[in-house]
């Protein structure tokens, strides 16, 4: 049985010039950065070369990059070390309900510290309102963190008007841009951005890598102390051969990133087309128009999440009922709860569909077909 | 050419960077997926777990995945003093631990925290009995390093976890990094409660560690998120880095059977060597220390020029620990030991793996003679 893939937004398989890469470094550079004869200066070399590339893609300069074990990492780094910088200036945090587990987690402990969090609502789309954001600003708010695209519905949020309001305001603004990054162009300057958030696992690079963008001048409390590494803001010895990788993934990503984006568009249309004419009943959750591209949730009435997931991985599609962090527990998306409610019976019938490297639109087709068959057989059509 | 620079970090083993491979390209899912492929990752992750307890004669359950040595010494430290502080305050070290938990501690006295450095001998060890005098009835975490990566002596973990037995209420951290799978610690009989070790000090890969945490004992996080590790350690799992993880500590365990008496030989060697050269102390204690450490000073020449030297000549060693090379600061281990600046600037240090010869000893400790001739006439 041909297995399809289709849950890119959980983890990614590395692009092979990405292995190639890393490969390269474990068997020719395996020094440590921080050596002083030439193992160390050659490791210390291609991590410098890396933190430009990175540091270009987003437009950001090469010492505002902090390499970070990935992007649960990355979150908690932005959220706890710009809180105990700020706190002086207030203990108000703003966040969404739609975030990750990284975020959310993250501000459930700063709420047990003592600082007062509001998590703003979102539409049906899963959208939140810049206005809602405008209104729950206050002089004691330090930090507001919005994800740049959802991980479970794809949703895009208003990043560059909310980076407007905040220039007005002296809050920090933190993006997740775990998902988004490598299918959106992002500039930081641009969009205001503060901190940002990347984990390269989910851009065909290897697990257990990411990297923080923190804008120069603003203060970070580090998490992880230790030797000097990232400018005192991140010790341990660096991953150098999971970097390099990582590296390489940005410039593949950053290369083929148009072409990526019409594909999976389009992607998005075959699977529709396809249960359309399948005659199956389903309601897009979130937005075609405002998502990125790799993203899409389908509410199939009359199905059961749990059921369809087996189903489908039985006939050899993996995807997925949300992010792979909730997956292995039975509570309903939180995502989904805050754009419908707990009582929406779509909480409880929605698959996420998210695409990337190797997939094909035969494959799109396949698993489209196979789902309606599922979905018929669920619903007794 | 010589790598004789194993203590800052070592070269992935072949089979470790295969296994890495592989898992990257079949096993490449997300453990927590429900699917197939996810269920093959998280199948592999267990098998690692599983592995990695045996190896280190643990549970599997006492195991927890991290990014490396410094994450796990953190996690430990602030973890526990964080769980604990309602029992208590203050926290027992010494003074030649590695700087991930110097630095860990240090950021829990401006929590609040209350710490004592425990001074060494001149041969760079504690001693239990110090440590013990140390104990207030607020003591909650005891940190000891097992090797020390400096001048590579073995610290009396054994007598401290015994005293500690004494005090059920502290518990026992040990920075395990230098000596995981060369110089084997049995957990248990230790009395020790966290262990941490660090992938890439034993031919693993870079940003893969591990923290034992002994069954029982809670500890508040550092990363929030998807509740990965048994809720102790979010983000997914780098399956592949912790794959061949597993591995580079099966390999070292192993090759430790046949190894050890030649790097205890090549040590040898080069301590002889060394001893005869005009100029030189070797600092690094004859009895109780790793067989892969040797620390010594060349009177009159700082380190890096020292180190430059030797790379001339395709030997790589390294001045101080990797970590705190950059600063150009006197070994902090030398100076606990009582060495005046002077030596503690020149110091420099030897550190094997098991791929090291007899052939190499001879070479370097050749060299490294020429090189104190040679550098020595260019001075006078
Ligand atoms: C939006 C978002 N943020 C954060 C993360 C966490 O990143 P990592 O898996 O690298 O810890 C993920 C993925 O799991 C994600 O989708
Ligand atoms: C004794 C000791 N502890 C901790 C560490 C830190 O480990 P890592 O490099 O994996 O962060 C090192 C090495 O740098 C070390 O030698």
């Amino acid at each position: 049985m041909e297995r399809i893939y289709l849950d890119h937004a959980a983890t990614s398989p590395m692009h092979p010039k990405v292995i190639e890469a890393v490969v390269n470094v474990m068997n020719s550079n395996f020094g440590n950065p921080s050596s002083i004869h030439s193992f160390g200066r050659e490791a210390r070399l291609l991590v410098d070369e890396a933190r430009d590339i990175l540091a270009k893609s987003i437009g950001a300069k090469r010492n505002e990059i902090i390499f970070t074990s990935g992007g649960t990492e990355a979150d908690n780094l932005a959220l706890i070390g710009i809180a105990e910088a700020y706190k002086s200036n207030g203990k108000h945090i703003i966040s969404t309900e739609i975030e990750h587990h990284a975020v959310l987690n993250t501000c459930k402990e700063l709420e047990n510290r003592g600082y007062e969090v509001t998590y703003l609502p979102v539409d049906e789309t899963g959208k939140v309102s810049v206005d809602d954001l405008k209104k729950n600003l206050r002089d004691d708010t330090i930090l507001v963190s919005v994800m740049f695209g959802n991980n479970e519905v794809g949703t895009l949020q208003p990043i560059k008007e909310i980076g407007k309001v905040l220039a007005e305001h002296h809050a920090v603004f933190h993006t997740d841009a775990v998902q988004a990054y490598g299918l959106e162009k992002i500039n930081v300057n641009e969009a205001g951005i503060d901190l940002l958030s990347v984990s390269a696992h989910k851009i065909n690079g290897p697990k257990g890598i990411g990297f923080l963008y923190i804008r120069d001048g603003i203060k970070l409390l580090p998490r992880i102390f230790g030797g000097e590494q990232e400018r005192k803001r991140r010790a341990g010895t660096e991953n150098v051969a999971s970097i390099v990788g990582f590296k390489e993934a940005v410039i593949i990503s950053q290369q083929e990133m148009h072409a990526r984006r019409e594909k999976y568009r389009e992607w998005k249309n075959v699977l529709i087309k396809k249960l359309q004419v399948e005659e199956i009943d389903f309601r897009i959750n979130g937005s075609l128009e405002n998502a990125m591209p790799h993203v899409i949730n389908i509410s199939f009435p009359g199905t059961n999440v749990e059921a369809m997931l087996v189903n489908m991985d039985l006939s050899g599609i993996a995807v997925s009922s949300g992010s792979a962090c909730t997956a292995g527990s039975v509570d309903p998306s939180h995502v989904l709860v805050a754009m419908f409610g707990k009582d929406s019976a779509r909480i409880r019938n929605s698959i996420r569909f998210s695409f990337g490297l190797n997939n094909t639109t035969e494959q799109i087709e396949k698993a489209a077909l196979e789902t309606a068959k599922i979905v018929k057989r669920m619903t007794n059509k | 050419m010589i790598y004789f620079d194993n203590s800052a970090t070592t070269k992935p083993y072949e089979e470790v960077v295969d296994s890495f491979v592989k898992v990257s390209t079949e096993y490449f899912g997300n453990p927590s997926s429900l699917h197939n492929i996810g269920g093959k990752a998280e199948q592999l992750l267990t098998q690692a777990r599983s592995q990695v307890a045996r190896l280190l004669n643990v549970k599997d359950s006492e195991i927890y995945f991290t990014s490396g040595g410094t994450e796990s010494n953190n996690l430990a430290i602030k973890g526990t003093a964080l769980m604990y502080r309602g029992r208590g305050r203050h926290i027992i070290s010494t003074t030649i631990e590695h700087p991930s938990v110097t630095e860990a501690i240090n950021q829990l006295e401006q929590l609040g925290f209350e710490v004592t450095f425990v001074p060494v001998d001149s041969d760079g060890r504690v001693d239990a009995k110090e440590i013990e005098k140390a104990i207030r009835h607020d003591t909650i975490l005891v940190s000891v390093m097992h090797i020390n990566n400096e001048v590579g002596t073995i610290q009396p973990i054994k007598e401290i976890g015994t005293m500690l037995k004494e005090y059920p209420k502290i518990l026992f951290h040990v920075d395990h990094v230098q000596g995981a799978g060369k110089v084997p610690i049995n957990f248990y009989d230790c009395g020790i409660d966290l262990c941490t070790i660090s992938g890439h000090k034993f031919h693993g890969l870079k940003g893969t560690g591990a923290l034992f945490i002994r069954d029982g004992i809670r500890i508040s996080p550092l990363l929030s998120g998807g509740n990965q590790e048994l809720n102790t350690r979010s983000g997914t799992e780098n399956v592949a880095g912790i794959v061949a993880m597993a591995k580079a500590l099966r390999l070292t365990i192993q090759k430790r059977e046949t190894g050890i008496h030649q790097m205890e030989v090549i040590k040898d060697i080069l301590r002889d060597e060394l001893e005869k050269i005009d100029g030189v102390k070797v600092h690094t204690p004859k009895e109780g220390s790793a067989p892969y450490i040797l620390n010594f000073s060349v009177r009159g020449f700082r380190a890096e020029v020292f180190v430059h030297a030797l790379e001339e000549q395709d030997i790589y060693v390294s001045t101080t620990s990797a970590c705190s090379s950059k600063k150009k600061s006197p070994s902090k281990t030398l100076i606990a030991m009582g060495l005046p600046e002077e030596e503690a600037n020149s110091a420099i240090r030897i550190s094997l793996s098991f791929e090291n010869t007899m052939e190499e000893a001879v070479y370097a400790a050749d060299k490294i003679k020429q090189t104190i001739k040679q550098l020595g006439e260019v001075m006078n």
